[in-house]
């Protein structure tokens, strides 16, 4: 299809030696919101690095709604694409100074201020955030949850098309992350602001993303959507685990539950009874 | 603005910190005889002050504020608060250029020392330099460890030589490499300060660049800076701006590690104010240490770096524990 917004098309990248990602190819369309997993070094990171340029494609390519980012300078590159680490830098800055940090890609060269529109921007995210009251704050005096949202807030300051996030909910308590996916849902479905997320926690992507692309060995071996990605033998598969899928009670997506037996006989939860799962075995 | 306070604070106080370097010494004089002095050419004073005292305090200024604000840059774009301007190894490369020329005794042809010191300087910039880069990227790590390996290489060749010379050319090599700001050639002087000021203007042009990475060269990447040429370009810089100090003054240490410091503590880490705050502390504080080395044991004089050292390091040793503060980059 031509018309995808994120086209990787035959990426084969890696560090020397090492890690390698394999002819991988991967689209999305403008406005989705999706998901990458698979076990850690299956290669999610590694993917996220051909998109952001941290390492350069050794076939293949990878283009953003139809123009290839490898003919692009790292500053045209960064209006289009914004990331948000797995692990947030702190240090004495202020979280004003931080958000309005994603305005530097449109900053004219060697210009040293922010204008008008860029700080309404970052005033506009500060808020969006519900950073108002800590702005002033610097990064070493908030929380972790604070920190991740300043992150967000910054990398949408940026305005980009495609925002890349890696595993913005790890090390963060149950509140902010359904704060955080609920954040970035809205703005996904407002701004129709596309969405591609790192994400361990298996049972917020299936309850969130609407694309899923599960990654084993550098290559995608399973994607589409969360009932499709999110089955018991994909995930034995890619992850060497055992589990039960269950629909969730109230949504109806799909749920993950880790099976305490051994066997794969044991998994009798049949995916046509939503709501009538029996875990008879549990708690032994 | 704080930020701005504090900056005219820093140049007023270098200001009045010139004028008191210019009077005191072993002859002092009093601020309101300066202009009869400065017009009457013939009187003694008008030789310690054009001769003396003013190049020495234009001097102190140029080195100091080149070489805090050396020290500012590196440690931002090392992400290392342990890194000085000497770190890169630029020291003891200098210092073997010149105590090679005393040793083999071209020193002695009418080619002043800051030329081999220079000219060790640059060698030492071009093997960092070219080491330390691989597939077309700079590795700052290993760039930091080639500096540190260089310079213990340099000290050993050094003492190499110390061990293979004379009492006179060793004291002489001694004296070079405690650091001095008796340079009586205004040319050099004047021409170093402006190099130095016009150096500052340059690197604040980086600041929104050197701002971006305080949250880590990725990030910085991913906001569209081009780390790799911004951290070569301010190599460059800062490698050339210490080479031309060691040449000139010998060396002298601590005012590239603690006044970058200090300057972090008194005006925060945004670069746009820190870099003009580094350099003006850095020159404030060598004219102290300098009046200082002037006046302590007068009419003799001590080693600059012996003041640098003992005072600077107390002193920041004092107000860091006292402010209960950390170091810090970002």
């Amino acid at each position: 299809m031509s018309d995808n917004f994120l086209e990787i098309k035959n990426v084969t990248c890696g560090y020397p030696g090492g890690f390698t990602l394999n002819s991988l190819n991967l689209n999305l369309q403008k406005g989705a919101f999706a998901g990458i997993i698979g076990r850690n070094g299956s290669g999610k990171t590694t993917l996220f690095k051909c998109i952001t340029g941290d390492i350069k494609l050794n076939a293949g390519s990878v283009k953003l709604d139809g123009t290839s980012l490898s003919g692009l300078t790292l500053k045209e590159r960064a209006r289009r694409i914004a990331t948000v680490p797995q692990f947030v830098e702190t240090g004495q800055i202020t979280v004003r100074e931080h958000v309005l940090m994603g305005r530097v890609p449109w900053l004219r060269r060697f210009s040293f201020s922010y204008n008008k529109t860029d700080n309404e921007t970052a005033e506009k995210f500060i808020n969006l955030t519900g950073l108002t009251k800590l702005s002033d704050k610097p990064l070493t005096a908030i929380s972790g949850g604070e920190l991740q949202l300043s992150a967000i807030a910054s990398a949408l300051t940026q305005e980009p098309s495609l925002l890349l996030l890696d595993e913005p909910t790890a090390h963060l308590d149950i509140h902010y992350q359904a704060m955080i996916m609920d954040m970035l849902y809205r703005l996904n479905r407002a701004e129709k602001l596309t969405v591609l997320m790192i994400i361990h926690d298996l049972n917020l992507a299936g309850e969130y993303c609407d694309y899923l692309a599960l990654m084993k060995d550098g290559k995608i071996c399973a994607d589409g959507t969360p009932e499709e990605v999110l089955s018991s033998r994909n995930i034995r598969n890619a992850f060497g685990a055992d589990v039960l899928i269950t629909p969730h009670p109230v949504t109806g997506r799909p749920v993950i539950l880790r099976n305490p037996g051994n066997g794969p006989e044991q998994q009798t939860i049949n995916d046509s009874k939503p709501g009538s799962v029996k875990l008879s075995h549990h708690g032994n | 603005m704080k930020s701005t306070l504090m900056l005219s604070m820093s140049a007023l106080l270098l200001v009045l910190s010139s004028l008191f370097s210019l009077v005191i010494g072993e002859v002092s004089f009093s601020l309101a005889d300066v202009p009869s002095i400065l017009s009457d050419p013939s009187s003694m004073e008008h030789g310690i002050l054009t001769h003396i005292r003013i190049p020495r305090t234009m001097l102190a200024m140029a080195i100091g504020g080149s070489l805090s604000l050396c020290g500012v840059i590196l440690q931002g774009i090392y992400r290392n608060p342990l890194v000085e301007p000497y770190t890169l190894g630029i020291s003891g490369g200098a210092a073997v250029g010149v105590t090679l020329a005393i040793v083999t005794g071209l020193a002695l042809k009418g080619i002043p020392l800051s030329f081999f010191g220079f000219a060790g300087a640059l060698v030492t910039i071009f093997l960092v330099y070219s080491l330390s880069i691989r597939n077309n990227r700079m590795s700052t790590g290993k760039m930091l460890l080639i500096g540190v390996m260089i310079s213990f290489i340099s000290s050993s060749v050094v003492m190499l030589l110390m061990s293979l010379t004379n009492a006179e050319q060793l004291h002489g090599i001694i004296f070079w490499t405690m650091g001095s700001l008796n340079e009586t050639d205004n040319t050099i002087v004047f021409t170093l300060l402006g190099v130095s000021v016009v150096m500052l203007g340059v690197t604040i042009l980086f600041a929104v660049p050197l701002n971006a990475m305080r949250l880590g060269e990725t990030k910085a990447r991913h906001l569209g800076i081009n780390t790799s040429v911004i951290i070569r370009i301010l190599f460059i810089i800062t490698s050339l701006m210490t080479g031309s100090c060691i040449a000139v003054a010998g060396i002298i240490g601590f005012v590239g590690l603690i006044m970058p410091h200090f300057s972090r503590l008194i005006i925060g880490t945004d670069y746009r104010v820190l870099l003009p705050s580094a350099f003006l502390n850095g020159a404030i504080f060598l004219i102290w240490c300098d009046i200082l080395a002037r006046i302590i044991i007068s009419p003799n004089e001590l080693p600059i770096g012996v003041i640098t050292g003992i005072f600077g390091g107390i002193t920041f040793i004092i107000i860091l524990s006292s402010r209960r503060v950390k170091p810090r980059l970002a």
